[in-house]
């Protein structure tokens, strides 16, 4: 397990390893619910929220729980925190929690919030677990906010409900239904490949940069 | 390792018939740090459960009266514009067929058929919003609109719970065309395509795009009215 500083805890997760565009992880929120920049940032937040709380907690009782249930235990801090978010959210911005309906309540098994659980909340003290999640939150809700971003703007001519175009501009409808959160996925991931292949300097496609399955340095560890 | 299934196996044996393929599955894997006892698992997760539940419990008793708020809140508006604003609103029960200012003796308030009369500042009548829901495109589309029995007429309508397709089926809330299209309509109303109708008063013109989804909207206030209109005529409004 190679040692690493607070300030790579934090800024690890936001852009090297981001859990939707490198880890392609967290997919299922990023594709379904990213139609209009308003929902992105509440599904954005209420996975912050969720990801940083129950990594405090699984932190705090890493010692508590044993480890014959302990994906039960973090499950179950995960459930509760998602269920206070999916009331908090009912009660204080109801409009935008309807939009998003079940998809607060799948939080629950979103894996990027229980793969940082298992690779690092659990075994890391309490300050670095929540350097780790408030940086791998904000590259989540980056990642959502882009594609959001994208979508809202060729699908519905607008950034957050304002319209951006006049009234002959013809929306690319296929952009917010679901199969533009695919191609929407597809196209940042292909940007995002081709900048980084630039940016080694390699010429040929030698192998997919950040491979689906390559896990990262602690988790390999 | 591999005595312990068959110690296990042979102890049962004779009460309980157990599937010889169950030895082959082998014990389980060793474990890599010494066993926590089950009733430290179980006290663990059981504690953890019930605080879980505590937790939830107080966020929910500080939340649900602000939804329930935001609901009444969202009824009440729609009730507002779909009878163009009128003075007082009263809810009438519809009761054995008839309407009664209570509901049926046991009948939940929430769940139970009810129309509301709006009243204008003399107190005459000015109609009723009715509630209708009926499965859409996606879900269940629930429509709220004002109609007027005396004159037979569709006062105004509002979607207030759909979940249909974003950028086609949604126009039937976000379509301000399609929804000022019910503002007078004569009852039954008769959807037609965009400015494909004769331009009778009880057309609607519908969504291109969204054919089902509007399709089920005038369907909904036709049953309804369909339903009700006896009820309503009796009332003598």
């Amino acid at each position: 397990m190679k040692a690493t500083t607070p300030t790579e805890d934090l800024v690890r997760g936001i852009w090297k390893e981001n859990p939707v565009l490198v880890q392609l992880l967290g997919l299922c929120p990023a594709l379904a619910v990213t139609n209009t920049v308003a929902n992105s940032i509440a599904m954005g937040l209420a996975t912050f929220f969720v990801l940083v709380g129950s990594s405090l907690l699984v932190s705090t009782f890493k010692k508590v729980i044993p480890h014959e249930v302990r994906i039960s235990a973090y499950i179950l801090i995960i459930a509760t925190f998602v269920t206070i978010a999916d009331l908090v959210l009912a009660a204080v911005v109801p409009v935008i929690h309807k939009e998003l309906g079940a998809f607060i309540a799948l939080i629950v098994v979103n894996c990027m919030i229980l793969g940082r659980q298992e690779a690092f909340a659990s075994r890391r003290p309490v300050g670095r677990a929540l350097l780790d999640a408030v940086g791998t939150g904000a590259g989540f809700m980056i990642a959502m906010l882009m594609m959001g971003t994208f979508r809202e703007v060729l699908g519905n001519g607008s950034i957050l409900g304002v319209p951006l175009f006049g009234q002959n501009f013809e929306p690319w409808v296929i952009f917010i239904l679901p199969p533009g959160g695919f191609l929407t996925l597809g196209f940042i991931l292909l940007t995002f490949g081709w900048w980084q292949e630039r940016k080694a300097g390699t010429p040929r496609v030698r192998q997919w940069p950040h491979g689906v399955a390559t896990p990262s340095r602690e988790e390999a560890a | 390792m591999k005595d312990l299934p068959q110690v296990e196996s042979g102890a049962l044996e004779s009460p309980v018939d157990l599937d010889p393929a169950s030895d082959a599955s082998g014990p389980p894997p060793a474990p890599e740090r010494p066993a926590t006892s089950s009733g430290r698992l179980i006290v663990t997760l059981a504690a953890a459960g019930a605080l879980a539940g505590l937790v939830i419990v107080l966020v929910f008793g500080w939340a649900n009266p602000k939804i329930q708020e935001y609901r009444a809140m969202v009824l009440r508006e729609a009730i507002q514009e779909v009878l163009n604003e009128p003075e007082t609103v009263q809810t009438w029960y519809v009761v054995d067929g008839a309407l009664s200012r209570t509901p049926a003796p046991g009948a939940d308030t929430i769940t139970a058929e009810k129309v509301h009369l709006g009243l204008d500042a003399e107190g005459e009548p000015v109609g009723y919003a009715i509630t209708g829901a009926e499965p859409g495109f996606q879900d269940v589309i629930l429509v709220i609109f004002g109609y007027d029995p005396g004159a037979d007429r569709v006062l105004a309508m509002k979607v207030l719970e759909s979940k249909e397709t974003p950028g086609l089926g949604d126009k039937i809330f976000k379509d301000t065309a399609f929804v000022a299209g019910f503002r007078e309509a004569a009852a039954p109303l008769v959807g037609v395509k965009k400015d494909g109708g004769g331009g009778a008063d009880n057309e609607v013109d519908m969504i291109t795009g969204a054919t089902i989804s509007s399709r089920t909207v005038i369907g909904i206030i036709n049953h309804r009215i369909e339903a009700l209109d006896p009820v309503l005529d009796e009332s003598g409004s």
